[in-house]
């Protein structure tokens, strides 16, 4: 099975739509609780990644029988420095997505905690690619 | 203990009559959405100051049967019908954090 979304810059309002569409269908398919949770996790704070620092951007999931795989891909500013963007209470967040109560560190560090496999590709001025992958076996 | 009974115990208002019977397992105080996102379980309750609808959203996702926003805040409109649509009970406190996490840590300790 395969999703698409898109993501745009700035837009909080619809942001999580692409999180809610993915666990109805886990709901559906009968995945265990624990790993849709750490799905619907995961996938919100790459898609609040996405909105907060990119230009916009796409998300792709693909749902088997034995993985779901996320790609959260934007054109945006890239990360600099990969380490410290992994580091808990680290953010180059706004002050307007701060007072939203966003850009305390923890968004990337929730997401490693959250999936089996995560890699970060990014180049500077071009744009991240965020690929996490959960195992429901 | 249930939402309607946290409504009562609290004074609560209630902008959405939902959930009600849902039963409360906890509660989780955190103006931090990624904090939330992280730590919150379900069957807890959120109390927060935070009024936009990435809270409900959370919430939602995080299947959590009520929001409770502090210090009299106003629900910004899309968040009042994003918490109709997910079915999250949306309830306004005139008390600030410590005291709601007060009295609920009390009902529910």
């Amino acid at each position: 099975m395969h999703y698409t979304f898109k993501i745009e810059r700035g837009n909080f309002t619809d942001a999580g739509q692409a999180s809610s569409s993915v666990k109805r269908t886990l709901k559906q398919l009968g995945v265990d609780p624990v790993n849709i949770k750490r799905t619907v996790v995961a996938l919100f704070e790459a898609e609040i990644n996405a909105v907060a620092h990119a230009y916009g951007g796409t998300i792709d999931v693909d749902i088997d029988g034995e993985k779901i795989v996320m790609v959260v891909a934007d054109e945006g500013p890239g990360i600099p420095n990969i380490d410290l963007a992994m580091q808990e209470g680290w953010s180059t967040a706004s002050p307007q997505v701060r007072e939203m109560g966003y850009g305390a560190g923890m968004g990337l560090p929730n997401i490693k905690k959250n999936t089996d496999d995560l890699k970060i590709d990014t180049k500077i001025g071009v744009g991240t690619t965020v690929t996490m992958t959960v195992y429901l076996t | 203990m249930t939402v309607k009974d946290i409504i009562e115990k609290l004074d609560l208002k209630c902008l959405n009559e939902v959930n009600l019977d849902a039963e409360v397992e906890g509660a989780y105080a955190s103006d931090l959405l990624s904090d939330v996102m992280g730590n919150a379980r379900s069957g807890q309750v959120w109390i927060t100051m935070q009024t936009h609808k990435n809270v409900t959203a959370i919430a939602s996702l995080k299947d959590m049967p009520a929001v409770i926003i502090v210090r009299d805040g106003v629900p910004d409109p899309d968040m009042l019908q994003h918490a109709k649509d997910e079915d999250i009970c949306l309830l306004v406190s005139h008390d600030a954090t410590f005291q709601v996490c007060g009295k609920l840590y009390e009902l529910i300790k």
